[in-house]
């Protein structure tokens, strides 16, 4: 049954469709809803099975798959690709200057083999393309970041009608949940902000509720609350700021300075690759006016929830050792610091804006989430949903 | 086969969304639509009820609605009131419920449609209190103690702005569909609809302004279909020509009017510097 095996790939492709879902796409096509036009059923499929827009490029990409293996494409087709093929097809959109580069990196086969690693993982998991093309041109990967599109649409060329199929244009790339922040996400990541600044309400005397339930009782008085509706969310935020931080600051910024106007009182500070016993409010004045940890721990009552927004990417002797600081001699570690912050305040995020992929190689990352107690999570939509949880709880 | 939806002269409906519409409208399910803001979500319910001849009828939620207020509302006050009063109304219950939007459409004598607009905007619980209702079309006012139940099963377009996540069990029942902002091609079609005689230059001109305003990067609002609209309205009443348009290169100056398509004052200071930047940039 043609019908079930593509459920059950959607449902594979991590789409959560339900039984009923399935029975109303039955009932559609008994309905005649679509006529045999595969683009109608494409649409009508994904007005059934698809209710969140994050989704919608996962589901072009599940359905992409099972068509066109429909079409009797080895699973195994990339594999198949040879070598020099590949090759050619990289060197003509090189430059000379690349090309030495990629010798320096290990030369063509060990290239060439990350590279099909690499197009095979974008085939199943698919980061999302914007992974694929480097910044500046400075990532090894930049340059092909045309190709694994290329190598696609030249399979689809010769056995479709059509160039590209609605599914394949991948329109809804940006809005997959999983991708780093970029402009568009931002909004939805505020959004999340919010929710979170809404939860945890006090409750205040429901005046309408309390009129009308006392109405009810024949005059007797009945109060009636209800949750307030201002937020009561409290938040410090710890800021790094400058150095490897500087891809992200942009982003970060643009975050959290739109959500501010959310919580009841967010403070936020500076620091620079990681806390020390001071920190600062203006980047202009870090010299002259910083504040001492040991200030903001007896002025901030222990509810208010503590977010970072750091890398924690620096060598591991920032972290651990008396003196390790790059600014300046510190007496005490770093670690001793955040230990002191988590002391007292028991709902603590790290946010970090390196990809979740990276972490594991970053030695200084690794002992940054341990001491948080692995509350860090990355700067994408879904990510910052997970520390909301967390902060919420 | 019964109705099909497939835009009207006022209403540019993609292939998709049509598909989405008329998935909605065989199969008596709900259709949730999300979108950015000024896609024209609410518009589609008034253009669907419109092409199919169908009474409409709308229900905006805020953040204080209840799902109760849709089906119908007992009230108290009055009731209380009008007893210390002494009125003679007061006997019958019924003299104090007020129907809301779904209980009227219920009761229509022809099919349909239903709008509720920015359900997002309740509590979160809202889409589950109405689940019910949604799907069997009917329920009991206990006041009364009677049974209401749709005679035609209404087409219900619902929208959202995606402020708050809805529940599962609620989705589920629902055909869904996102409203992309359109392209080029789409938005030459929409205007085309709104202003038939616009110029085709000026329109040109007006669209590749508006589209490169868009891309600018940090916007706080992009300015949307809704805003274009306007804003292609004022060019037309202020006869603004052609010339005008294209003499305003965006890198050096603001567009003429851009009050209408950028309505943030931050937006309207970060263009003004962006283009300052670029003067400077070109001069030196």
């Amino acid at each position: 049954m043609v019908l079930l095996d593509f459920f059950y790939r959607i449902r594979d492709a991590g789409i959560p469709v339900s039984v009923k879902e399935y029975l109303t796409l039955i009932e559609a096509l008994q309905r005649r809803v679509s006529n045999e036009n595969i683009d109608n059923f494409y649409y009508l499929s994904r007005a059934t099975f698809v209710k969140d827009e994050a989704l919608y490029d996962r589901f072009d990409r599940a359905f992409g798959d099972y068509f066109n293996g429909l079409e009797a494409l080895p699973d195994d087709f990339l594999k198949d690709i040879p070598k020099e093929w590949l090759k050619k097809q990289l060197e003509l959109s090189l430059s000379e200057e690349e090309k030495k580069d990629i010798e320096s990196l290990g030369g063509w086969d060990k290239l060439m083999e990350t590279f099909k690693e690499r197009l095979e993982e974008q085939q199943k998991r698919h980061q999302g393309g914007s992974k694929w093309i480097g910044t500046a041109g400075k990532s090894p990967f930049g340059a092909y970041g045309y190709n694994p599109e290329g190598i696609r649409v030249g399979q689809q060329g010769s056995r479709n009608r059509r160039a590209v199929k609605v599914w394949d244009k991948r329109e809804y790339r940006d809005l997959d949940d999983s991708i780093e922040l970029g402009t568009r996400n931002i909004k939805v990541a505020l959004k999340r902000l919010r929710k979170f600044a809404r939860e945890g309400a006090e409750e205040e005397l429901d005046l309408d509720g309390t009129i009308r339930s006392t109405a009810n009782n024949a005059g007797f008085l009945d109060l009636k609350m209800v949750p307030e509706r201002r937020n009561a969310v409290k938040v410090l935020l710890f800021f790094d700021i400058g150095g490897s931080m500087d891809d992200y600051v942009r982003s970060c910024e643009e975050l959290f300075s739109a959500a501010r106007t959310e919580f009841k009182h967010l403070e936020y500070f500076y620091f620079h690759n990681f806390i020390y016993e001071s920190v600062w409010k203006d980047n202009r004045r870090r010299n002259n006016e910083r504040i001492p940890i040991s200030q903001i721990l007896h002025k901030y009552a222990a509810d208010y929830k503590v977010i970072v927004v750091g890398d924690a990417t620096m060598s591991p002797y920032e972290i651990t050792y008396p003196g390790g600081s790059v600014e300046h001699f510190n007496e005490e570690s770093g670690a001793v610091w955040l230990k002191r912050i988590l002391d007292v305040y028991s709902k603590v995020a790290w946010i970090n804006p390196t990809p979740e992929l990276r972490w594991k190689y970053h030695e200084s990352i690794s002992i940054t989430r341990e001491l948080v107690n692995d509350r860090m999570f990355g700067l994408t939509l879904s990510g910052l949903e997970k520390a909301m949880k967390q902060l919420a709880k | 086969m019964a109705e099909r939806f497939s835009g009207t002269k006022d209403y540019v409906a993609g292939e998709d969304l049509m598909m989405a519409v008329n998935a909605a409208i065989a199969l008596q399910r709900p259709l949730l639509i999300k979108g950015e803001p000024g896609t024209g979500k609410t518009m589609l319910a008034m253009e669907v009820a419109n092409a199919l001849s169908r009474p409409l009828f709308q229900w905006h939620i805020k953040s204080t609605s209840k799902a109760q207020q849709g089906l119908y509302e007992y009230d108290a006050v009055s009731r209380l009131r009008d007893s210390q009063l002494g009125e003679e109304s007061v006997k019958d219950i019924k003299n104090y419920i007020m129907k809301g939007p779904l209980w009227e459409s219920f009761q229509s004598e022809m099919p349909s449609v239903v709008l509720i607009d920015e359900i997002d905007k309740a509590d979160i619980e809202f889409p589950n209190d109405l689940l019910r209702e949604l799907d069997r079309m009917e329920f009991f006012v206990y006041e009364t103690k009677e049974l209401v139940s749709a005679t035609h099963r209404p087409l219900i377009i619902i929208t959202s702005n995606n402020e708050k996540d809805l529940p599962d069990a609620f989705l589920r029942r629902c055909f869904f569909h996102y409203i992309q902002f359109p392209n080029k091609e789409t938005m030459t079609q929409i205007v085309d609809v709104h202003f038939p005689d616009i110029k085709k230059q000026l329109l040109q001109q007006a669209l590749e302004v508006f589209f490169e305003l868009r891309e600018t990067p940090g916007l706080k609002k992009k300015p949307s279909t809704s805003e274009l609209l306007d804003w292609l309205k004022i060019l037309l009443a202020e006869d603004i020509s052609v010339e005008t348009l294209q003499t305003s290169d965006q890198r050096k100056s603001i567009p003429p009017l851009a009050g209408a398509l950028l309505k943030n004052e931050q937006d309207v200071h970060l263009f003004e510097r962006l283009i300052f930047l670029n003067k400077r940039s070109e001069r030196s």
